[in-house]
């Protein structure tokens, strides 16, 4: 679904912040595939998940989503395939604007707007379906400004958002890292339960170690803009936080199992 | 009862002024200085198809193209060439001062023989100032019933959030730098139409007529959002109206109270200044008198 072939990516090049975030980074990911993505601070996590949804152009390499080419599609024409979820929850969605306007955007996405009412009543029955699913009893305040929302019930939103157009790829860049852990588990039970149903290919960034081996089928860890190990789904099933360590320790070749990695 | 009648008359006109700052400065999130040029523009395009024989329609039109191109010219200098929107206006402004001086070919263009929109209206048996409260009242009512249709569409609901979140929209798939220049056309057309209006009201077109007019639209947007709400883009709509309606009244009871008109821009001034600090001020305020300083 996904094919990565040798992105590289380097911030302010020849200068002195330069920072070379990706080092020929190769990745493939198989429709229904979920992967969790761990690594420390700088790792190049976000610059992965940023350069797929096309943040910024990389540098070297090849993307392709479903066969297509998109190395060099801008950010918005990308999104015509990918879903995504932000860490901020206020980035995901519109803040002055209602519930309602907010899914009848995301409803279109990847289609050009047109001159049509944004949103007729067998919409809005559609999107009350939809927000009932979230069990937050949004469906009652369609009419409310997003700004109203918590975090979490904005994160909730913008979840149901980049999914409700089905989308071949969700991006999922820290989303419960401003959530308090109640919160956050929540959202990530909601996660599961719709890549489940909908067999998305996923890929989610996470600091969690722990959320990262309790979710999905397959777990990469990115240290210094590279792709350190890549656990396949039977062996991740068995993996425990301090055989994760060993491994980052054993494949980094120094006693960087700092507290950094751990506390990042 | 005059005064009544035609101060309302003159919100109504300036009303599309405010309606197109509205666009910008809350919709778009975009300080757009274009509006000091494309006001007198509009003016000067109308005064100029007037004088040629134009009908006042056609002419009130003419002027909204000529102010939507100039809307697209800010649109592209901050889009696709990345000058700062406060940059992109102000070039475009200084620009059109050139621009407008060529197209009246002198610095001002009086209308005194011209059939206006007015004197066509007035023929109908109206007095002065009713006339130009009528026929400002149907073309605003026209105007903010497109602009809520519009902004109700799916293009329109893309423009408001490309102002509200333009990480948010991308993400959906629109192209942001469209959905800004699309934003700074229409606003660009509602303000022309409102300087081809005045003019016409007023009996002649002058160059230096646009000087000030942001500011104008900015206080009427700030006093009508203050005085009647922003619940929804519906209500936003009507209290700009009525915020322009307020204004001409607030300046129509200074006059009458002396001040002279040479002061009326800083008065306008210093009114904005005030209303746009004033979320910092009441903040201030009540740590203040919970007794936390600074």
């Amino acid at each position: 679904m996904l094919t990565i072939e040798h992105i590289s990516k380097t911030f302010n090049p020849n200068t002195i912040t330069e920072k070379i975030a990706l080092r020929n980074v190769s990745l493939h990911l198989a429709p229904g595939d979920f992967v969790t993505v761990i690594g420390g601070n700088g790792a190049g996590k976000s610059t992965l998940m940023n350069s797929i949804a096309g943040t910024y152009p990389v540098d070297e390499g090849k993307i392709e989503i479903a066969g297509t080419d998109i190395t060099k599609w801008p950010e918005h024409k990308r999104a015509k395939f990918i879903g995504r979820v932000f860490q901020d929850p206020m980035m995901g969605t519109a803040a002055n604007m209602q519930i309602e306007e907010n899914l009848a955007i995301a409803a279109r996405r990847g289609k050009t707007p047109t001159l049509r009412w944004s949103s007729t009543t067998k919409d809005r029955e559609h999107y009350r379906e939809l927000l009932a699913g979230l069990h937050l009893g949004l469906e009652d305040r369609m009419q409310s400004k997003v700004g109203l929302l918590s975090g979490g019930q904005r994160q909730a939103l913008t979840l149901l958002m980049a999914t409700m157009a089905e989308p071949k790829l969700l991006l999922l860049d820290e989303h419960t890292a401003a959530l308090d852990p109640k919160t956050a588990e929540k959202v990530l039970a909601l996660t599961q339960s719709i890549v489940a149903k909908q067999h998305l290919t996923t890929l989610m960034i996470t600091h969690n170690m722990r959320d990262a081996l309790k979710y999905g089928n397959r777990l990469i860890m990115m240290f210094e803009g590279k792709i350190l190990f890549d656990v396949p789904a039977e062996k991740k099933k068995d993996l425990q936080v301090k055989d994760l360590l060993e491994m980052f320790e054993k494949a980094a070749g120094s006693e960087l199992v700092s507290d950094s990695l751990l506390l990042s | 009862m005059d005064l009544i009648i035609s101060t309302i008359a003159q919100g109504l006109l300036w009303a599309l002024l405010a309606i197109g700052v509205y666009l910008t400065f809350r919709v778009l999130d975009i300080a757009d200085l274009t509006v000091e040029g494309s006001f007198p523009l509009g003016a000067a395009v109308a005064a100029t198809m007037l004088i040629a024989g134009y009908h006042p329609v056609a002419a009130i039109l003419g002027a909204c193209v000529a102010g939507m191109l100039s809307g697209v010219v800010t649109g592209f200098l901050c889009t696709k060439l990345k000058i700062p929107a406060l940059l992109a206006g102000i070039l475009t402004m200084i620009a059109l001062y050139s621009v407008n001086l060529r197209i009246m070919g002198k610095a001002n263009l009086p209308l005194l023989q011209q059939n206006t929109i007015f004197t066509i209206a007035r023929s109908l048996g109206f007095d002065n100032n009713v006339t130009v409260l009528v026929v400002g009242a149907i073309i605003v009512l026209i105007v903010a019933v497109l602009n809520y249709w519009f902004f109700g569409t799916e293009l329109g609901t893309a423009v408001r959030a490309t102002g509200c979140n333009p990480h948010m929209i991308r993400a959906n798939g629109i192209d942001t730098d469209v959905m800004v220049v699309l934003g700074l056309l229409l606003s660009n057309g509602l303000v022309a139409m409102s300087g081809a209006l005045v003019a016409q009201n007023n009996g002649f077109a002058d160059v230096g007529m646009g000087v000030g007019t942001i500011v104008i639209g900015l206080a009427s947007v700030i006093i009508g959002e203050v005085l009647f709400g922003t619940r929804s883009f519906k209500n936003c709509l009507i209290s700009v109206i009525l915020g322009s309606i307020v204004y001409r009244a607030v300046i129509a009871v200074v006059l009458q109270m002396g001040m002279p008109p040479n002061d009326l821009k800083l008065f306008t001034a210093i009114l904005v200044a005030l209303a746009l600090s004033l979320p910092l001020i009441q903040a201030r305020w009540n740590k203040f008198r919970k007794g936390v300083t600074r």
